[in-house]
């Protein structure tokens, strides 16, 4: 079916059956076994010379020969167990290196064997050799089309992995057309292996790039685990420079990350590390400008100041105060539990991130992990030592409490070593040198000569950097050139020339001493660093100078050549400055050189008389003479060959190699100005708001609940409403199932200070954007919300009420949207759509997370810049110890329990009467202040929606205009019907209207704002689990039938001890009503009491009852197929009876 | 990522290959080769070698390299990391990683290769999920095997990748429910010539064997979480739980698994449980040196310590040793200048000792580095940190396991320096 549809889309699919065709008819020729070979020439003709081009085995060809023959007819036997062993054997051999091509024919028949151990082993030799066999092994292409509709997903993606690793460019619109198919799977085990298939299919043929960023960018949207890490592993081998893409998948990837396998987390990591890098402002910037501006308060003088001043406010205005970006916050805040991974790449990763990314005084964090990591393998070691080496040149003090675990031990590798000294001379300083300098002298004496040369340059580069113990470090070296080895001297005198190069004035003593040495050192390098040393500054050393080159003249004949250049220098200096002395001497010594063995010397001798003894024939040149040879010559700088290193990556193997490897990423400089915020709101409307939201609280259930339909089955059905049920056969999966208050926080942390119209402007670029996609899946929710909400009646009222609520102010977003008649809702419902959509795919969800700032919705406002505020921690469940349960229902108690944390908060002490809690303090609301409370009275337009009856008063002395709600930011199947418009609240008054909202059987806040003429605030209610039911009446009957239906999972029990003061019945009933919306339902035993009430949404049955024992024992039980609902109804309810 | 693997031995041949992408020649490796001469040692081969075209990772284990080439950036840990994990993976499927072994089961090595990375990039590398696709071979697997004829290739589908506890597969039993932790502490420690400690750490770990049926979900309390220090984690700890209340809280994976690894701060003065007390002088000149070296017991909390080896690379210089121990047994490689003796318990009583000359090659001047001596011990029933185990519990399932928890102590890199 595939083959024809690709057939029909791409011009080149006639060759495609055309092969087919072929390949079928060598598959025909090969049953027939014997005409098959003769048709290939000769292959099968006995001990044939051709045949055994297989270089690997060897010169027997006809013992080779044989074994294949037999391993054929194995394979065309009719066992499976001889195929197995022919396989196994063909296994053996590509393992080996060796040439099994010629089987393929008998080979790949087998494509299709029912054995499935046969069948895996002929897909690793189908992968193996299918690239030389093209025609051939189309063959087996059938197969994996066969095995791609399988019902079974791990046979679907093994098909898709097989073939997709093909790599026979004929078959790429099959695998394109596959590789799209899985994208959209069911499965997230085949989206994964899709993913995976994306990179092979971009190297078989980068055509295709447009068509897999597509894919690509269907699949970064994806929300599991397993999907994140291919598909960016995908996205960085095919389109790492898209940056753009990543925008709306931001917030769900950070949240994501810690649930994703360790490798992808590295690939994501790495990603993000990027992505920050050109979206977010580099987080120490202001320290510079501070200092700057600082500096310039203070000393700038008086007339300056008035000019400064105005300078400074326009640069100030320029560069606000930097306040991290919430996002950026977001990357660091998650990354940084990795630092405990036990996958030293992963820990790799997160440090590079936060040495690239981080606020200079958080880096810090990572330098315990780093450490860790040196007891790792001496690989992994010699990795991170680089990094480190890099690292602490940049940030000396982050690793200096750790220096001790840079101390080298014999046993160290050489490599290892080298690189420890090299972070321990990064690392030295005034306060350490001295420990450092010990260390090092046990070094010098290592057996490992190498070492000890690394150890010389160690100590040099220390004394260059301190000047404190410059000489210390000199007499120390001075010393060492008495040392036997010629490595150690040899490196000894080159560093002292080169710290001697630096100050010579105060040196003289070193160099004299030096010369002395000239007697006795015997290495050739150390005698030439000397003579070097002492030409160089003979004007230093006049008597010695002299003194040593009649020394030297002496013995010149023995010299080595290297000695012998020196000498020649040495000489020639000499004559420049001191031509009185040692004329002679020069001239003897260049009379020698003229005769040498090596013409270098010959050479140099020449061109030194030349230069420096007049003659008549002597040009220009011999006056400057003195410049050419005793010009000032810088002194080398010695540093460190880890400086600048961090352009790279760290972390990346162009790091390591200091140089660009192949696909390497540059890691973009921080921009000079804060990117246009408006690019990364722009996904707030559409994507990430449903996403991020979803992967919160994924990240919740991840651990616990699985991918898969079956596993998750329990769960879901406790949580999700019924209608939704219906819808999941198109979901992708039943990952999603609770939503929580997020999208609220996106909102705050870039819309806040935005208005109606940027936000207008941005949803229209959006647009603009993504055009035809966006409208579609507007077009497209906004069908299947209707179909959804089934009560079209309110639907329309709604409709109704909200196009003249907003009207007045959004007209602009009319014209914005026109396709249906709902669009006109709002601009914002069009921004919101998609999110619906999403949200409604997941098939919406009781809540098991509880919008961990619900109760913050007051002081909101005032914490705009609290960043904590936007991206609290996702609430890990913390399943309290008491409960013995399976790890399913401890994570779900877990979470409720978490949920319940929050209530009693809410549940304020009034008894009795009806609660009411803040919506909007006064302090909040700039006078405005507004509670609300659940009046329990079904609301009139809607019967699922629970009744919210607001109270509005204005304490502040003026008039409060249109007062309404905008934008409600429903979670997925939450629904809110506002009340309508109030025109105007006059100082000190008190209004009172009543809104429904359909929670959906959760718990999860409503969002909305909350707007007056002037101002909006950002709202929540969140409404108590008794809340969301209404009472039913039943007889003992019906309650015991219904209750027997509802037993096992669907029963929670909970023993507790009534307090004195509420034992009576009166009591008992009260604190009950109050705690639930339920009804009483008569009785016949006189110590048990029972209610029952339906939920508002679903209405599924609660049923709970009351038994009460001897004493002050009791026992309560609930009832209901809503699992979240029971367990929190009951804690619920033993709170408010235990008080 | 990673292109192809090859497996060099110490011999210098490659003795398998497996490619996940277009087939590399092996005549890549002669990049390997060139640089594994210009190292003196195995070890000193550098991890990382840049060729024309390709990039050579390798790891060195159990004799064997093992080669990845690579042809783009790739963050070079992942690599070696993931080379660590395959020999790891090896070592538990069959208990050692030699070059025989690898041969002896080249289609189970080769199929769990296939398994481990697709097109190169990791796919499955939790040993309970490969277990679960290609069973490890067992002695009465093979004697099945070479009967009907059948591999190890699970015949069921890999469904622990479904899981949410990918580590952990499916459907586990056991009659005898067990779960055994070894906290196993290890020394790290430079002493000098004085016998003054210049560094110390210690470096713990929790190694668990879990042979629990079902799924169980653990929780481990400690007595005094406060000591450790730097942790990391096997990815089934939960780590909120762990933030907040210093509890390992975890589905374990099937079998043996590192449960975590962790640093003792380094502010808490580490106790040392030995002392060397050593004479070793060269003098110029002379063709005799002495050689002498005493191994008592510090600070042991009354344990035994067992297992003792001193071993110590003598200088060039030394052509023989003639020494006597008072206990033990002892070997001096005259080729290599190893010396080695195995010392075995301590007895307080009576102090091992190994005196004796050494021979000097004659003229050859004082080396000048005395050796330093690398020791190990054993300590059993000891974490030397203090660390203790609270508790162990186990919810989720119905049955009683039987728990065991135990403590050892041992030198890590343990060096004096003489």
């Amino acid at each position: 079916m595939i083959l024809t549809s690709a057939a029909s889309r791409h011009p080149s699919p006639p060759r495609i059956p055309a092969c087919r065709h072929r390949a079928s008819r060598s598959a025909a020729a090969m049953a027939a076994g014997q005409a098959y070979s003769e048709e290939k020439g000769g292959s099968s003709s006995l001990g044939e010379p051709e045949y055994g081009h297989d270089p690997a085995s060897g010169g027997i060809f006809s013992s080779d020969y044989k074994r294949h023959d037999d391993l054929k007819e194995m394979l065309d036997s009719n066992k499976d167990s001889l195929k197995l062993e022919a396989m196994k054997r063909i296994v053996a051999m590509i393992a080996r290196g060796k040439n099994a091509s010629d089987l393929f024919p008998a080979v790949v028949k087998n494509v299709a064997c029912k054995n499935i151990e046969v069948k895996k082993l002929v897909y690793v030799y189908l992968v193996r050799y299918a690239e030389e066999q093209q025609d051939l092994a189309l063959l087996s292409i059938s197969t994996f089309q066969r095995g791609l509709k399988d019902p079974n997903q791990l046979i679907r993606a093994s098909a898709l992995r097989v073939l997709s690793s093909i790599r026979v460019p004929i078959i790429v619109p099959i695998m394109m057309l596959a590789i799209k198919e899985a994208a959209s799977d069911m499965s997230p085990y085949v989206r994964k292996t899709a993913a995976h298939a994306i990179p092979k299919l971009y190297s078989l043929d980068s055509d295709q790039k447009d068509q897999l960023i597509e894919v690509i960018e269907k699949l970064l949207a994806d929300k599991t685990t397993l999907v994140a890490g291919s598909v960016v592993m995908a996205f960085e081998e095919v389109c790492p420079e898209r940056i753009d893409l990543i925008h709306k998948n931001y917030r769900k990837l950070c949240n994501l990350l810690i649930d994703v396998e360790e490798w992808g987390q590295v690939v994501i990591i790495n990603m993000l590390t990027r992505y920050a890098r050109t979206q977010f402002l580099s987080p120490n910037q202001n320290e510079s400008l501070l200092e700057e501006s600082a500096e310039k308060a203070f000393y700038g003088s008086d007339e300056e100041d008035a000019k400064d001043a105005k300078a400074e406010a326009a640069s100030l205005v320029k560069c606000k105060p930097y306040v991290m970006d919430p996002d950026h916050r977001l990357l660091l805040r998650n990354t940084k539990p990795l630092l405990q991974s036990r996958n030293a790449a992963v820990v790799m990763a997160v440090a590079q991130l936060y040495f690239h990314l981080a606020p200079k005084a958080e880096v810090g964090v990572i330098a315990k992990a780093l450490v860790r990591l040196l007891r790792s393998h001496s690989e992994v070691q010699y990795v991170v030592l680089q990094n480190v080496a890099t690292m602490s040149i940049k940030r000396r003090g982050m690793f200096e409490p750790y220096l001790k675990s840079f101390y080298i031990r014999s046993t160290d590798p050489t490599q290892i070593k080298i690189l420890k000294l090299e972070v321990l001379t990064n690392l030295a300083n005034e306060t350490n040198i001295s420990t450092i300098l010990r260390e090092f002298q046990t070094y010098i004496r290592s057996m490992d000569k190498d070492f000890v040369a690394a150890t010389i340059q160690a100590i040099g580069r220390c004394a260059t950097n301190i000047g404190k113990v410059r000489d210390t470090c000199l007499n120390g070296l001075v010393q060492l050139l008495s040392n036997r080895d010629e490595l150690v001297v040899a490196e000894s005198v080159v560093v002292i020339k080169k710290l001697l190069q630096m100050q010579p004035a105060q040196h003289s003593e070193i160099i004299k001493h030096m010369a002395k040495l000239t007697d006795n050192i015997q290495v050739p390098m150390a005698r030439a660093s000397i003579l070097w040393l002492i030409g160089e500054y003979c004007e230093h050393v006049p008597k010695i100078a002299p003194d040593v080159l009649r020394k030297m003249a002496k013995s010149f004949t023995n010299e080595e050549d290297i000695v012998k250049l020196q000498v020649i220098n040495l000489a020639a200096k000499l004559y420049l400055t001191n031509s009185k002395q040692s004329k002679l001497l020069t001239q003897y010594v260049l009379n020698l050189a003229k005769y040498d063995q090596n013409y270098d010397i010959r050479d140099r001798a020449r061109f030194i008389r030349q230069l420096i003894v007049p003659t008549e024939k002597s040009g220009a040149l011999n006056k400057y003479a003195k410049k050419l040879f005793l010009a000032q010559k810088p002194a080398p700088i010695l540093e460190s060959s880890f400086k600048d290193r961090d352009h790279f990556q760290l972390g990346s193997l162009s790091h390591l190699l200091n140089a660009k490897a192949v696909g390497y990423q540059e890691l973009p400089d921080w921009p000079d100005e804060a990117p246009d915020p408006s690019v990364r709101n722009v996904e707030v409307p559409e994507w990430t708001k449903c996403t991020s939201r979803e992967k919160r609280k994924e990240k919740v259930e991840k651990p616990f609940y699985s991918d898969s339909e079956g596993e998750s089955g329990p769960t879901e059905s406790a949580d999700s409403e019924p209608e939704s049920v219906s819808e999941e056969s198109e979901s992708s999966s039943s990952e999603g199932s609770s939503s929580s208050g997020s999208e609220e926080e996106e909102e705050g942390s870039g819309d806040q200070s935005e208005d109606k119209e940027e936000e207008e402007k941005r949803k229209k670029k959006k647009e603009k954007e993504a055009p035809r996609k966006a409208s579609l899946e507007s077009a497209g929710s906004r069908s299947e919300e209707e179909e959804e909400e089934g009560v079209k009646k309110g639907k329309k009222k709604k409709q109704q009420q909200g196009r003249k609520g907003r009207d007045e102010t959004s007209s602009e977003e009319a014209s914005a949207s026109e396709s249906s008649s709902s669009e006109s809702d709002s601009g914002s419902e069009v921004q919101e759509s998609p999110a619906e959509v999403e949200g409604k795919r997941r098939k919406a969800p009781a809540s098991t997370k509880p919008g961990p700032r619900a109760t913050a919705a007051g002081p909101k406002e005032i914490s705009l810049l609290d960043l904590d505020d936007f991206t609290p921690p996702p609430p890990q469940p913390v399943p309290s110890s008491n409960i013995v349960s399976t790890s399913l229902v401890t994570d779900l108690e877990g979470l409720t329990l978490t949920d319940t944390s929050l209530a009693p908060a809410l549940l304020s002490p009034a008894f009795g009467s009806v609660r009411t809690y803040e919506l909007l303090h006064r302090m909040t609301g700039e006078g405005l202040s507004v509670e609300y409370c659940f009046s329990r009275r079904p609301f009139p337009h809607d019967p699922h929606m629970v009744a919210v009856q607001i109270q509005i008063s204005n304490n502040t002395d003026a008039e409060v205009k249109s007062l309404r709600i905008s934008e409600p930011k429903p979670l997925s199947g939450m629904r809110i019907q506002e009340f309508p418009e109030i025109e105007s609240l006059a100082p000190g008054d008190t209004a009172s209207v009543v809104m429904g909202i359909d929670f959906c059987d959760s718990t999860q806040a409503a969002n909305f704002q909350l707007c007056t003429h002037t101002r909006h605030f950002y709202v929540s209610i969140q409404p108590p689990v008794g809340e969301l039911m209404a009472p039913v009446f039943m007889s003992e009957n019906e309650f015991k039938k219904e209750q027997g239906k509802l037993t096992g999972m669907s029963e929670i029990t909970e023993k507790l001890t009534l307090p004195e003061k509420c034992r009576s019945d009166h009591a008992i009933v009260q604190q009950v009503t109050s705690a639930a919306n339920v009804g009483r339902v008569p009785c016949g035993a006189d110590n048990e009491y029972r209610f029952a009430a339906k939920t508002v949404t679903s209405g599924s049955l609660v049923l709970i009852t009351l038994e009460k024992r001897e004493g002050a024992a009791a026992q309560l039980t609930v009832n209901s197929e809503k699992m979240v609902i029971g367990t929190m109804l009951v804690k619920d309810i033993v709170q408010a009876l235990v008080q | 990522m990673i292109h192809s693997l090859f497996l060099i031995n110490a011999s210098g041949d490659i003795f398998l290959e497996k490619h996940w992408k277009s087939v590399v020649s092996r005549s890549v490796c002669d990049y390997f080769f060139e640089a594994q001469e210009r190292a003196s040692e195995a070890e000193n081969v550098p991890p990382v070698i840049p060729t024309p075209h390709h990039y050579l990772l390798s790891v060195y284990r159990h004799k064997i390299f093992f080669v990845a080439v690579i042809q783009s950036e790739v963050p070079p840990l992942f690599v070696i990391e993931f080379l660590h994990r395959v020999v790891d993976t090896f070592q538990d499927y069959f208990g050692v990683c030699s070059e025989v072994m690898i041969k002896d089961n080249v289609v189970v090595v080769y199929e769990v290769l296939e398994e481990m990375l697709d097109n190169g990039f990791p796919l499955a590398t939790e040993s309970n999920i490969l277990k679960e696709l290609i069973k490890p071979p067992t002695i009465l697997r093979t004697v099945v095997n070479t009967i009907t004829g059948s591999t190890n290739v699970g015949d069921q589908l890999p469904t622990g990748q479904l899981s949410v506890v990918p580590w952990r597969r499916t459907g586990v039993k056991y009659t005898n429910n067990e779960a055994y932790f070894d906290v196993i502490e290890e020394i790290d420690a430079i002493i000098d010539k004085s016998g003054s400690t210049i560094t110390a750490e210690i470096q713990g770990v929790i190694d668990a064997c879990v042979k629990l049926t079902g799924m169980p979900d653990l929780t481990l309390s400690f007595m005094n979480p406060r000591l450790l220090d730097d942790v990391s984690f096997h990815p089934c700890v939960r780590f909120k739980r762990w933030e907040s209340e210093r509890i390992l809280s975890f589905i374990p994976p099937d079998g043996n698994f590192r449960l975590l690894s962790y640093h003792v701060s380094a502010q808490n003065l580490v106790a040392i449980p030995v002392y060397v007390k050593h004479n070793i002088s060269f003098r110029d000149g002379s063709s005799l040196g002495r050689f002498e070296i005493t191994v008592g017991p510090k600070q042991t909390m009354g344990k035994t310590i067992e297992g003792v080896m001193v071993a110590s690379q003598m200088p060039k210089g030394v052509l023989n040793m003639s020494l006597t121990p008072s206990q033990g047994t002892h070997i001096f490689d005259p080729v290599t200048k190893l010396l080695s003796w195995d010392v075995g318990k301590i007895n307080p009583q009576k102090l091992p000792s190994l005196k004796g000359t050494m021979s000097l090659q004659a003229g050859a001047s004082k080396p000048d580095e005395n050796p330093t001596i690398n020791l190990q011990f054993k300590i059993q029933q000891l974490a030397i940190s203090g660390l203790k185990v609270n508790r162990l519990d186990m919810y989720g399932e119905k049955y009683k396991p039987f728990k065991g928890i135990k403590y050892m102590t041992k030198a890590g890199k343990f060096q004096v320096r003489t």
